[in-house]
């Protein structure tokens, strides 16, 4: 039987070098995404391109309601879950508009916390698969230039490594990704320092090793570690009068 | 979501620069999105494999994200995809499955969308024809962002200004076209070697219904070796005729480039001294007359592809492609052209000759006749020198191919294409604005 593997952001760059890789694997693939026109197309371009099975499913990351019913319909249960969906935002724009702040608090979190709350149920039963989230840099400490998003982040990164603590003992593997800067849709109209930035592809291939490997945090380059670490360690009454 | 970069841009020969804004989007309604909103002049790109200046404009949209596969009709050979699509990637998805493209120009690396503009050849065309006459339907955004679909029976008159309309018409987001069922990814090859250009033209007559035939010419010998040249010829093998060890993977896929220039070489690296050594060496290669066995298809259609950028030879200056076709008729001016090359000197590394079957489209390069394309490092001397050339290419009723031109005048243009009014006519019922033109349709004055 082949292995099957669930995309939670179908359209995203990650999640589309994601497939690839797993493709490539043997896996058989579920991209999950609000927008199903497009999924649909990014499906059948890699089924043409790899040879595989890959399904489109709609998922809405803020429908927390219906999140139960979408697990239960699934075609089957995955045992590699992706949770890729994010929501970067106008950080100035949610500072003073309740609707955009919600929004990100909404998707980067709760979106997340809800369907991956189903999810880890099921794996605790059953005492197998693996949870990957998709966190950012951004949660490691709040900055001025956004902390919405960063907030909502770090709150995703403490729920998972909560999360891996509670099914470390079912056997249930939960990795925790850092990607740092990402050339993506996402950051398209960013100026991103290219020695900073992976690619979606690299992002991918950072994750299937960990995956391999059983890790439980990674950055996908190293330097973000070590960045993080300094960000970390400057003393608060110096970083408050940063321009981070 | 739109990406824009500023960037210095040239095509394939390195000449010319031009400085332009290069827009990107992975989606057709990002594209139909900034055609609605600009009024600037814009030109599609893919993979810029043309030569000259057909792919450039102060703006750019580039078509390499809009590159999905969209269905893959396996009983009936039949593929669609996305314009940005490559050759190479088309290759990969379908060579496993027993098919083959319909007709391939000497690099697997060009965009379908810009194969279909061009309206590309391949060593088949005197059997197959050009790749054009195996698209079955496009899609094509225009200058007010609207998508239409065309084919020969539905907006015909679109469909026929596209194929070979180099991107004028609009932004080819969708083609579907026929494949060429394989039974083996390999080429039962047979080269013979012509000692002079009376027995290289005899052998291609002889040999006409071969499917793939092509011939390169040592354009610097003189005397009783002048036009000497080895053709080559081809036939998709049969899995019965593979050695055993091709058996195996019968259907294999090409691999990744092997070599890269990584950077232009000095300029006076290529001379009439190493060309004439080159030549030699390719020559003198082939000890027999006549060379049979089955090659990859990748070392049959694309032995230049295992070098990445080799137009970085040509150095800075870059290169001019020399592409042009005469009828049958015109056998002397083959002759006069090529005494012309070998007497000043002007030696073209590789010069390619073949025979073109018919074909009378709109605006496609190819018709009935000989078909030579020279390679000249771009020194100032060089515009001179073909521009004498276009004016014996003239006078013999033939024309060049616009997608190799970096060069040639507007007069050149209209009096070898035919039907630039009718393309035109038809250009200002879909574009009346004529929002889509390049350098190239500017110095062609093709929509003025």
């Amino acid at each position: 039987m082949t292995k099957l593997a669930l995309i939670l952001g179908g359209t995203s760059d990650i999640s589309i070098a994601l497939a690839k890789d797993l493709l490539v694997q043997g896996y058989s693939i579920l991209l999950a995404g609000r927008n199903t026109e497009a999924l649909n197309s990014i499906a059948a371009d890699l089924e043409i391109r790899f040879d595989g099975s890959v399904r489109a499913i709609g998922f809405d990351a803020t429908d927390y309601l219906n999140h139960r019913t979408f697990i239960e319909g699934l075609p089957s249960m995955p045992e590699l879950t992706i949770a890729v969906f994010g929501y970067l935002g106008d950080q100035e724009k949610a500072q003073s508009d309740w609707q955009e702040c919600e929004r990100i608090l909404d998707t980067n979190y709760k979106g997340a916390v809800s369907i991956l709350n189903i999810v880890a149920k099921t794996y605790e039963d059953q005492k197998r698969g693996t949870i990957v989230g998709i966190s950012s840099v951004a949660g490691e400490r709040g900055r001025q230039s956004n902390y919405f998003y960063g907030s909502a982040k770090a709150g995703f990164t403490a729920y998972l490594s909560g999360l891996r603590n509670r099914l470390f003992k079912s056997g249930v593997n939960v990795l925790t990704v850092k990607p740092g800067f990402v050339d993506t849709k996402m950051t398209a109209n960013m100026d991103l320092p290219g020695p900073l930035t992976a690619t979606p592809e690299k992002v991918s291939k950072s994750i299937i090793k960990a995956i391999r490997k059983n890790k439980s945090t990674i950055y996908t380059l190293s330097i973000w570690r070590l960045i993080m670490y300094i960000i970390k360690t400057i003393p608060e009454f110096i970083f408050k009068r940063l321009k981070l | 979501m739109l990406k824009k970069i500023s960037k210095i841009v040239s095509n394939w020969g390195n000449y010319p620069k031009v400085k332009s804004e290069i827009y990107t989007t992975s989606e057709n309604m990002g594209l139909r999105d900034l055609l609605k909103n600009s009024d600037d002049q814009l030109i599609a790109r893919g993979m810029g494999r043309c030569y000259g200046d057909s792919a450039l404009s102060k703006n750019i949209v580039s078509t390499l994200a809009i590159n999905k596969f969209v269905s893959f009709d396996k009983t009936e050979g039949v593929l669609t995809c996305e314009g940005g699509v490559t050759f190479d990637e088309v290759l990969k998805v379908v060579v496993p499955c027993g098919y083959f493209l319909p007709v391939s120009p000497g690099t697997k690396f060009v965009s379908v969308g810009g194969a279909i503009a061009s309206d590309v050849h391949g060593k088949n065309h005197h059997i197959d024809g050009s790749f054009s006459s195996h698209v079955l339907s496009l899609k094509i955004v225009l200058a007010n962002g609207n998508c239409v679909s065309c084919s020969r029976e539905e907006n015909s008159d679109l469909f026929l200004a596209t194929c070979g309309g180099m991107g004028l018409t609009g932004i080819i987001t969708e083609a579907t076209f026929r494949l060429k069922k394989i039974e083996s990814a390999y080429i039962r090859q047979k080269q013979i070697k012509a000692r002079h250009l009376d027995e290289l033209l005899d052998l291609f007559e002889k040999h006409k219904n071969a499917t793939y035939s092509v011939a390169w010419v040592d354009c610097l010998a003189t005397g009783n070796s002048f036009g000497r040249g080895i053709l080559m010829l081809g036939e998709h093998a049969r899995a019965s005729m593979l050695t055993n060890k091709q058996k195996k993977n019968r259907l294999k896929v090409h691999s990744k480039p092997k070599l890269n220039i990584p950077f232009n070489f000095p300029s006076f690296v290529l001379n009439t001294w190493s060309i004439r050594l080159f030549n030699f060496f390719f020559y003198g290669k082939n000890l027999k007359k006549i060379m049979k066995g089955n090659v990859h298809y990748e070392g049959f259609f694309y032995p230049l592809d295992n070098i990445h950028n080799w137009n970085r030879m040509y150095g800075k200056p870059g290169f001019l492609q020399y592409q042009f076709v005469i009828p049958l008729a015109q056998k002397q001016v083959l002759r006069e052209i090529m005494l012309l090359i070998a007497k000043n000197k002007k030696g073209s590394f590789l010069s390619v000759l073949k025979i073109f079957g018919q074909q009378k489209d709109l605006m496609s390069f190819p018709m009935e006749g000989y078909t030579l394309s020279l390679d000249f490092p771009n020194t100032p001397t060089i515009h001179k020198f073909l521009e004498e050339l276009d004016q014996l290419v003239l006078k013999a009723g033939g024309r060049i191919y616009l997608t190799k031109d970096a060069r040639m005048s507007a007069e050149t243009f209209r009096a070898s294409y035919p039907n630039s009014e009718e393309f035109k006519s038809i250009i200002t019922k879909y574009n009346h604005s004529f929002k889509f033109q390049s350098e190239q349709s500017k110095r062609l004055s093709i929509l003025n």
